[in-house]
């Protein structure tokens, strides 16, 4: 569904992704693992079409996508949840969501699904987005992609500053996404979250993809063990 | 008494005026960051199309196209070469918009030379007038106010229930939240310079037949809805009525007490004074368009 070869972008005279391979196919969940400053977002936004790839070439459905404006891959369900939420703070938990679903005739039906989903946002409607706690405006970046009817949903770093309750929860909805046919790739730095739903994962270093495989082959690689999973990993997980 | 009345209805009168100025200042800021110097012309533009146009269809009609060609000028500047002017710093825009409205006086110049015209009044003519308290009011006044009054509802209503109008407060709220959501902003960049086109058209219409139209009127209207919207709070559009009704009230009343030549001078010590006092405006901007209109 999404294909890319040889990526290359960054900013200025800085190149910070090298040349990266990688590839989603339908239906899959798909992890993309790496430290701070590895180059994920950038990955991200060049998919999107925020940042112009250097080389390369990216491919939505065998078309390719780089270059286009960003809004034209949103008319073609290819949605991200970006860094940080990016809500409109000024503007309701309604607004927001409608906004969301700009590019998508049936939104009225896709918000009303979504807040089955998060009924805490039913509760919060007419509130602006900026007053939310954070576990809620995660919960509505994510619906408002949902509003979109995403087909390829990009989410970036979705548990970064959440308690682990509220955590549980978004990999409940990436687990959900899947029986819903959607496909998904997630950026994550909590690895282990990210082992516990998705097919396969990358890791990305410095800009460059180092490794690839099912979670539970990285889970037992030591590299991975020694930087992604930290020394207190094995209790957590067993 | 009375004559405070009539200072009062003519400083409302230019001040709703400079309102309009300073609502396309803050509209075009706020979705494109853009301090568009232009602003002005729009007003004389409107004016002067309208009346070439009036010699072939009838008022209404002539004003409504004249609105629609300016609005398509103001479309095309953006989308035919401001959009293509790539990095820009908010100085920069300033020169170039300058730049643009001294282009745009020139072509006036041309296509319309130096004599100064109108649209007939409205309704009535020169010399009928409404009273009022004791004052004499043109009825001409009165379309003034409602016209800007209507500007001033139908763009709150745009922004605040339609979809077009809510994306447009993305936009200026987070332009790249606003494309992820697929909106596509560089038309909303080139949608907000026509609706600032179109306002400032109108306003030059109805002020047409009181203040007359002149190809080089647009100067001192920029610069006074710029006083306006920096006195309102620059971003917020609604803030700007304020600031082009103190703007306007200042100017008339400065004639009871300082020579009428000082006149043009008012707005800028008004705004020089506030910038001292609150350099953010009476209403800051908060958000700008994005808090709701
Ligand atoms: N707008 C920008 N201008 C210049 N450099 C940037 C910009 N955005 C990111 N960078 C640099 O690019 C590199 C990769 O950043 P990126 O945000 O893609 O990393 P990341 O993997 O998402 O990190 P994190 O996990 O902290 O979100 C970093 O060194 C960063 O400093
Ligand atoms: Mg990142």
């Amino acid at each position: 569904m999404l294909r890319i070869r040889n990526l290359r972008c960054g900013y200025g005279n800085l190149e910070v992704v090298h040349g990266a391979s990688l590839h989603v196919e339908r239906g899959e969940i798909v992890g993309l693992i790496g430290a701070n400053g590895a180059g994920k977002t950038s990955l991200l936004n060049a998919i999107m079409g925020l940042l112009p790839p250097r080389e390369g070439s990216i491919e939505l459905d065998g078309v390719s996508i780089a270059r286009q404006p960003v809004w034209h891959g949103v008319a073609h369900s290819l949605v991200l949840v970006p860094e940080g939420r990016q809500l409109f703070s000024a503007m309701t938990v309604a607004d927001n969501l409608l906004m969301g679903g700009y590019r998508n005739p049936d939104r009225d039906q896709a918000i009303a699904q979504a807040l089955d989903r998060f009924p805490r946002l039913r509760e919060r409607w007419r509130q602006p987005a900026g007053t939310l706690s954070g576990g809620e405006q995660q919960m509505l970046a994510i619906a408002r992609a949902l509003v979109a009817r995403p087909r390829l949903l990009l989410l970036d770093e979705p548990s970064m500053g959440l308690a682990p309750l509220m955590v549980k929860e978004v990999f409940e909805v990436i687990a959900e996404l899947r029986r819903k046919g959607v496909t998904v790739f997630l950026v994550e730095q909590n690895a282990m979250a990210a082992f516990g739903v998705t097919d396969r994962v990358y890791v990305l270093e410095t800009g460059d993809i180092v490794m690839e495989g099912r979670p539970d082959d990285l889970l037992h690689n030591p590299e991975v063990k020694r930087a992604y999973l930290g020394k207190g990993f094995r209790n957590v997980w067993e | 008494m009375s004559q405070a009345l009539q200072y009062a209805f003519s400083g409302v009168t230019m001040g709703a005026i400079y309102a309009v100025v300073a609502i396309g200042f803050n509209l075009v800021y706020s979705t494109t960051g853009i301090l568009n110097f232009a602003q002005g012309e729009f007003v004389m533009l409107g004016g002067m199309i309208a009346v070439t146009y009036s010699r072939f269809m009838p008022l209404p009609v002539a004003i409504a196209a004249a609105v629609a060609t300016t609005a398509a000028v103001a479309a095309l500047i953006e989308a035919g070469f401001i959009r293509r002017l790539k990095r820009h710093t908010l100085l920069h825009m300033i020169i170039v918009t300058i730049g643009l409205s001294i282009v745009i006086r020139e072509a006036a110049l041309l296509i319309w030379d130096e004599k100064v015209r109108s649209l007939p009044f409205f309704t009535g003519t020169e010399s009928s007038s409404v009273r009022v308290f004791g004052a004499a009011i043109s009825p001409q006044t009165l379309w003034v106010l409602g016209t800007v009054f209507a500007i001033v509802a139908v763009l709150h209503v745009f922004f605040r229930f339609s979809l077009k109008g809510k994306a447009m407060r993305a936009c200026s709220a987070n332009p790249q939240a606003a494309m992820l959501c697929g909106i596509n902003t560089s038309n909303m960049r080139t949608l907000t310079f026509a609706v600032s086109g179109a306002l400032g058209a109108l306003a030059g219409c109805v002020i047409s037949p009181m203040t007359m139209s002149q190809y080089d009127m647009g100067t001192s209207l920029a610069i006074k809805g710029f006083a306006a919207a920096m006195l309102g709070g620059l971003g917020n559009p609604m803030a700007g009525v304020a600031g082009g009704l103190i703007v306007g009230l200042a100017e008339a009343f400065s004639v009871s007490v300082l020579p009428a030549a000082y006149k043009d001078a008012v707005a800028f010590a008004l705004l020089l004074c506030a910038l001292f006092v609150k350099p953010h405006g009476l209403f800051p901007e908060r958000g700008s368009i994005a808090r709701e209109a």
